[in-house]
């Protein structure tokens, strides 16, 4: 018998099978190439910070402090007024066992969740994604990286989340009249001559064709000035930066009231192996005036409290500084949480014990994964364990 | 779509076996019986011309380079330059390979060696040009040979053992990286041996050393001679002795040809054909090309079941489409921003699992970028896409400017002979014959068609439906 999408979902939410959306938002913001952890949250009154790192340490009267042991990297001043605000979480000594040095590995590993010795081909989101749109109509656009190009992070087993990077260029590439047409031959059905391949392929292309225009069209339409201070209007300044531009997109998406759980973003540079105190001062100082901006226009919406932006990097770096005034690939890392109607201003966890260290770096006390657990579970309202394969213990932020 | 036709069967075997055909060699292969095609493509790929990008002895690896720093015998912006070289010869040891994939000579050898490079999946390090030459090439010789071969082969590549660790694998300080990638993904696959096998065969493998020349050595001093015991057998084992054992477990017979078979045949395992494969495959002393001819040869791989069934790769399908237009790039930097942008580049898979493959490869921007891939090669239509950067230095050097700008050659000439004398009401669905596992629907052909403008000389009339065939998903498949 046939049963209609809407009723199949209606009746998997009575049985309880789908996962009850808590109307929050997600937004993850990624740093890649190794963010250098040390010198972004600093250890201030820390000897042995200081005597591994001779001329690239942040000297203690420009850290902007948190606390009476660490503080901000000077160039975060935007960020520095979310915490005195009470919207910055600091979680550190983040990572997971047996860490890889390597960028991609290690990118892999966060972006799938999977144990370091483990091949996943599905990432973290995606997983997700499968399971919120479970027994309902497939929408990609329920998660959505902002990018050309899509993260395995956003890759599951049955769907794959929508790359958009501005969605009126989504939408032009899908307006040829190639690309309509054959987004509506339906070849997404059953046929026994065919190989499932084929559906894929074009349901793919039917899903993509419909969520490039359901994205579109409600941007276009909140855009369209109807009183002085319409919904979408963009108040604060965003600096005219890659990240800026990119979390400009996720907040007019989220204004437009597109139908999205996660977002996921990513700003790439960070890997300082040469000369590191300019570069990281620049693409720090981005990326703080990029978030202040996406948390002031969220306030001005009274947002603030329904979104929650997590930052990570794919690991932190060494506790020695190099020959070249750089640092080389590390392990455990602090990952920042911001907003969600989090409890107000604080660090998390211990500052990092530079005494213990594990082959020259860090050593990990909360596993990556209990933050996604309860990311997950506790704010998002799904299933961690399924999307995770396995139980990890949340961490109390909530 | 029940029984195929000569030229859908010739078309197939290309598909899977080649990286397609132009339709003057379907013409041509569809007139012979089909063993006699396998053969001729067997016999084609008897020969292996090496790629060669750096000679060994002007290849100079990142420590040696800093060492001269270090001693005052070079400048650093010197040295910074010759990295970016050396960075430039991997690129253009990636392009020499798809350049030797698309000509079609040997084209099932490449093919082959393309599987082997996703199985024995190797990441080039440090930007060494000439380990990753040498890798390259070890796959392409020994791709239809022997597996034993192969498999001692690359995993005595300095190449494979830099990126498995096996630098640091030493007595008293075991690193298992490598002893537990060769059991997992190379031979026996998980399940099929114990964390003490591992360990126990992370010592045999010690000493297992190359130098900066790209030499393979066994360092003694730094061999654990004790004995060991493995899969229940005690001895003082050395390397050699762990990939024999590995050998002679017919699991390692059923692992691989499995893997052959998903990747050639059908995603979906047929496991009793598998297993009947396999045990062919270990009785003939792991001869690769007895198994290719087996599987090529055989009604069921004609079946119609696995017709389109795999989803091109992303070298798959910039390669083919090269092949079946003629295309040259007149500037080859495109080629690599492709690969890039739809997650496949050559010497850089995700990790040593390999290439995921399937619908792995596609999702919604993927997906758009493979069907404007054809008005980016035939028509140099602006790309505005671009694909992230990932952190990884090495990759960033590959990237360059004039990425996207695709300027080509295509020998359309060679190409419309074919269908020099195709009236214009069939032209369509003959084209689509040559390009396409289906053949085309109603409503696809009437899509196809109206790409078509009043007054196209036929020649422009084959450009268009060509373009716009190729833009199909069904295109995607093969």
């Amino acid at each position: 018998m046939l049963i209609p999408h809407f009723l199949k979902a209606y009746e998997s939410q009575m049985l309880g099978k789908g996962p009850v959306s808590t109307g929050k938002i997600l937004v993850v913001v990624q740093l890649s190439g190794g963010n250098d952890g040390l010198n972004t949250v600093i250890p201030y009154r820390n000897d042995i910070y200081y005597r591994e790192r001779p001329t690239i340490a942040i000297r203690p009267e420009k850290v902007l402090q948190l606390n009476d042991e660490i503080g901000l990297h000077p160039a975060m001043e935007p960020l520095k007024a979310l915490y005195d605000d009470g919207l910055l979480t600091v979680i550190n000594n983040v990572g997971y066992p047996n860490p890889d040095r390597s960028h991609f590995r290690s990118m892999d590993i966060w972006q799938t969740a999977s144990d370091s010795n483990k091949y996943v081909n599905t990432g973290w989101v995606g997983r997700y994604l499968d399971a919120a749109c479970a027994g309902k109509a497939q929408q990609p656009y329920r998660t959505i990286e902002v990018d050309d190009t899509l993260s395995l992070a956003m890759k599951g087993s049955e769907l794959n989340g929508l790359a958009v990077l501005e969605p009126k260029k989504l939408y032009n590439q899908t307006r040829s009249s190639l690309i309509t047409g054959l987004s509506k031959v339906n070849r997404t059905g059953h046929d026994a001559h065919q190989p499932e391949s084929v559906a894929y392929l074009y349901k793919t292309l039917a899903a993509t064709v419909s969520s490039a225009d359901y994205v579109y069209e409600k941007v276009n339409r909140t855009s369209q000035p109807i009183s002085p201070v319409p919904a979408g209007t963009i108040l604060a300044a965003y600096p005219s930066n890659e990240l800026g531009n990119r979390l400009k997109t996720v907040a007019q998406l989220i204004q437009a009231g597109v139908d999205t759980s996660v977002y996921y973003v990513s700003i790439s540079g960070f890997d300082t192996h040469i000369n590191q105190p300019g570069q990281q001062e620049r693409l720090l100082g981005q990326y703080a005036e990029a978030v202040g901006a996406f948390m002031t226009d969220l306030k001005t919406a009274g947002r603030q409290n329904d979104v929650l932006m997590m930052t990570f990097s794919e690991f932190g770096r060494r506790v020695k500084q190099n020959a070249s005034n750089g640092t080389d690939h590390g392990t455990a890392n602090n990952v920042f949480l911001i907003g969600g109607g989090l409890p107000a201003r604080r660090v998390l966890n211990e500052a990092p014990d530079l005494t213990k260290l594990t082959d020259g770096d860090l050593t990990y006390s909360v596993d990556f994964r209990q933050i996604y657990a309860t990311l997950l579970h506790d704010y998002l309202g799904a299933d961690d364990v399924a999307i995770l394969g396995r139980k990890f213990d949340g961490v109390k932020i909530v | 779509m029940d029984k195929l036709t000569r030229q859908q069967q010739t078309r197939h075997l290309f598909a899977r076996a080649a990286f397609g055909a132009t339709p003057a060699e379907l013409e041509e292969a569809s007139r012979k019986p089909l063993r006699k095609v396998v053969r001729q493509l067997l016999k084609d790929s008897e020969t292996t011309a090496e790629l060669r990008v750096v000679e060994p002895e002007e290849n100079q690896t990142r420590k040696q380079l800093k060492g001269l720093v270090r001693d005052g015998q070079l400048e650093k912006d010197r040295v910074k330059k010759l990295i970016r070289d050396n960075a430039e010869k991997v690129r253009n040891l990636n392009l020499l390979w798809i350049d030797r994939m698309a000509t079609g000579n040997g084209a099932l050898r490449e093919k082959m060696a393309l599987f082997w490079h996703g199985h024995f999946a190797c990441r080039a390090q440090g930007r060494n040009p000439l380990f990753t030459q040498q890798y390259a090439n070890t796959l392409r010789q020994n791709a239809l040979g022997k597996f034993s071969d192969l498999l001692m082969a690359v995993s005595k590549e300095p190449a494979m053992l830099q990126f498995l660790n096996n630098q640091q694998n030493r007595k008293n300080a075991p690193n298992e990286n490598f002893a537990r990638e060769v059991m997992e993904l190379f031979t026996l696959g998980r399940g099929n041996y114990s964390e003490h096998d591992i360990k126990e065969a992370a010592r045999a493998f010690t000493g297992w050393q190359f130098t900066p020349e790209g030499q393979f050595v066994f360092r003694e001093r730094v061999h654990d001679e004790d004995e060991k015991t493995i899969f229940g057998k005690t001895g003082s084992f050395k390397g050699e002795d762990v990939i024999a054992m590995l050998l002679e477990n017919r699991q390692t017979a059923r692992f691989v040809t499995a893997k052959v078979y998903r990747f050639f045949v059908n995603e979906n395992e047929d496991k009793k054909r598998v297993d009947e494969l396999a045990d062919q495959f270990y009785k003939s002393g792991y001869d690769i090309t007895d198994l290719m001819e087996r599987i090529l040869s055989a009604d069921w791989f004609y079946d119609s079941k696995n017709i389109g069934a795999h989803i091109k790769s992303p070298v798959e399908l910039l390669v083919g489409l090269r092949h079946t237009l003629g295309v040259r790039f007149d500037q080859p930097q495109p080629q690599i921003f492709v690969q890039r942008t739809l997650g496949q580049l050559l010497f850089y898979p995700p990790n040593v699992a390999g290439w995921p493959g399937g619908k792995n490869w596609i999702d919604s921007s993927s997906l758009l970028f493979r069907m404007q891939l054809p008005s980016y090669v035939l028509k140099a239509a602006d790309v505005l896409v671009r694909p992230k950067e990932d952190g990884d230095v090495n990759i960033q050097l590959l990237a360059r400017k004039g990425n996207a700008k695709f300027r080509t050659t295509v020998d359309w000439a060679d190409f419309e002979k074919t269908f020099a004398n195709t009236p214009d009401a069939r032209l369509t669905d003959a084209l689509a014959v040559t390009l396409l596992p289906f053949p085309l629907r109603p409503d696809q052909r009437t899509i196809l068609e109206s790409q078509l403008k009043p007054g196209q000389t036929p020649s422009e009339r084959i450009r268009t439906l060509t373009a716009a065939i190729m833009s199909l998903p069904d295109y995607q498949l093969t």
